[in-house]
């Protein structure tokens, strides 16, 4: 056996909090071995022993369906061992602080945490405070950086490049942390990105990120590669931030008269989950065109990714 | 230093030793029916490709080949800080009741062979598995051991043995570095 030593690569960090400081190289790895790992899933027996023995924590202080499934099968995939924890049935609700959670878990000796917070910076606290590699889940509107490596992925595998793309993200920039993040990675990766919403939703000097802003969302579609539309996420809008749903709808929502603009080759993508009719036309989700459940398989091979880049990385 | 490096065997030792071993396999299976060969992805692969051209000569039959890569079935992956490159597994066919010739250029710890026959478990339950090295090396740490063997060339443990196939450049030959 060759030694791994040889032609061996590694993300040199203990975790992944952001998509803000990493590199174009550190990205293709993640995206290189994502490649690599998509044939798993197409298994009779679709999984193999790599993690076996290493101990995968998900803290999910926030509710999530797609994200913490993807989380738990990438990691039962590679043999990991795996424990779910939400905050509603957690002693959260007896009142325990993140940290002392944090420290009760890391006494328990697991290898990787992926936590999800409402509040921006937890997972960055937790990375500080235990040794276990920390992946970022999502925290407030701050960074989901695993939704936008799967995004690249998907973008990589329909265009053959991510770079000169010109890619289109529709919707409440302001509220986002999967535009944020797949702000950071597609700038670093080379496309041009354009932000499009109302106004009131896209957050004020976002230009200083790279990015070019619309507020039409007619002129912001022409002529792109991608169309990523973002969902409208009621439950984090306090107050009424636009007069009607049916407004916001007649003026951002993606029709199939809207993607005609956009280049014959265009794609449509979308985190989910999606609100049919407002953010997007059901024929235009449900259309050719849509790339909606690649993503959430690449969504698992992107996560496998870096459970096997992070595992044992500590030296 | 210098690096010495020996030429073990040319071009036509390589043939000859390709041809013997695709005519054993044949003897031994009885023809080509239910043959799959499976190439261990990197080194396996453009053995595996001559195997198959050789078998296609004398038989008049193509046999599937699929490549199989270990990276997640190593024993070792975990315990380095650094991960080993991976490549694709391309094995588009079922292996349930097939007879697979599994095809390394060279066997030395036995390890990789190890993982390899993990894997191909995870593909299906062939009716038996028999291995095909162009180089057995030697210093087994497992106890595996080749079916079909074009040489047996005995190394120092340290020593590098290296299987060049023209495909990739140059010419062939089997060099000790």
């Amino acid at each position: 056996m060759t030694p791994a030593s040889d032609n061996a690569i590694t993300l040199t960090r203990k975790d992944l909090l952001g998509l803000k400081d990493l590199s174009r190289d550190e990205i293709n790895l993640v995206l290189d071995t994502a490649e690599s790992f998509k044939e798993i899933s197409t298994r009779t027996i679709k999984k193999v022993p790599t993690l076996r023995g290493t101990t995968v924590i998900n803290l999910f202080y926030e509710a999530s369906t797609r994200t913490r499934t993807s989380f738990e099968i990438a990691a039962k995939r590679l043999s990991a061992d795996t424990v779910n924890i939400s905050a509603s049935t957690s002693s959260v609700v007896k009142g325990e602080t993140l940290v002392d959670t944090a420290k009760t878990l890391e006494a328990m000796n697991p290898d990787i945490i992926v936590i999800r917070h409402s509040c921006a910076g937890a997972p960055h606290i937790l990375a500080r405070l235990v040794s276990q590699s920390i992946i970022n889940a999502g925290d407030g509107f701050h960074e989901h950086p695993t939704q936008a490596l799967l995004d690249l992925l998907t973008i990589r595998q329909r265009k053959g490049g991510i770079e000169g793309l010109k890619v289109v993200i529709v919707g409440d920039i302001q509220h986002s942390r999967v535009a944020r993040s797949n702000v950071y990675g597609m700038t670093t990766m080379g496309a041009r990105v354009t932000l499009c919403g109302p106004a009131i939703l896209i957050p004020r000097s976002v230009e200083q990120m790279g990015v070019t802003v619309e507020t039409d969302m007619k002129k912001a579609v022409r002529g792109a590669d991608v169309v990523m539309m973002l969902r409208m996420q009621f439950e984090r809008q306090r107050s009424i931030v636009f007069p009607s749903i049916r407004e916001y709808s007649q003026l951002f929502c993606l029709t199939g008269d809207t993607l005609e603009l956009a280049k014959k080759d265009a794609i449509v993508m979308h985190p989910g989950p999606i609100n049919r009719g407002t953010e997007i036309a059901p024929e235009v989700a449900d259309g050719p065109r849509s790339v909606i459940l690649d993503q959430v398989s690449n969504g698992v091979a992107v996560r496998m990714a870096l459970l096997y880049l992070l595992a044992g990385g500590r030296q | 230093m210098e690096n010495k490096k020996r030429i073990v065997m040319d071009a036509d030792r390589i043939d000859r030793s390709i041809s013997r071993i695709a005519y054993e396999m044949l003897e031994d299976n009885k023809g080509a029916e239910d043959m799959i060969v499976i190439a261990i992805r990197t080194g396996g692969i453009l053995l595996a490709r001559r195997i198959r051209e050789k078998i296609s000569h004398i038989e008049g039959v193509e046999v599937p080949l699929g490549i199989l890569d270990i990276t997640l079935y190593r024993d070792d992956v975990i315990m380095r800080g650094k991960k080993p490159k991976m490549g694709e597994t391309d094995i588009p066919f079922s292996l349930d009741d097939k007879r697979v010739i599994l095809v390394d250029d060279v066997i030395f710890t036995g390890r990789t062979i190890r993982a390899a026959l993990d894997a191909l478990m995870d593909f299906g339950r062939p009716r038996l598995i028999r291995l095909a090295v162009l180089v057995d090396r030697g210093h087994r740490e497992l106890p595996i051991q080749p079916d079909y063997v074009g040489e047996k060339l005995p190394s120092a443990f340290w020593e590098e043995v290296s299987v060049n196939l023209s495909e990739s450049g140059g010419s062939d030959e089997v060099l000790i570095l």
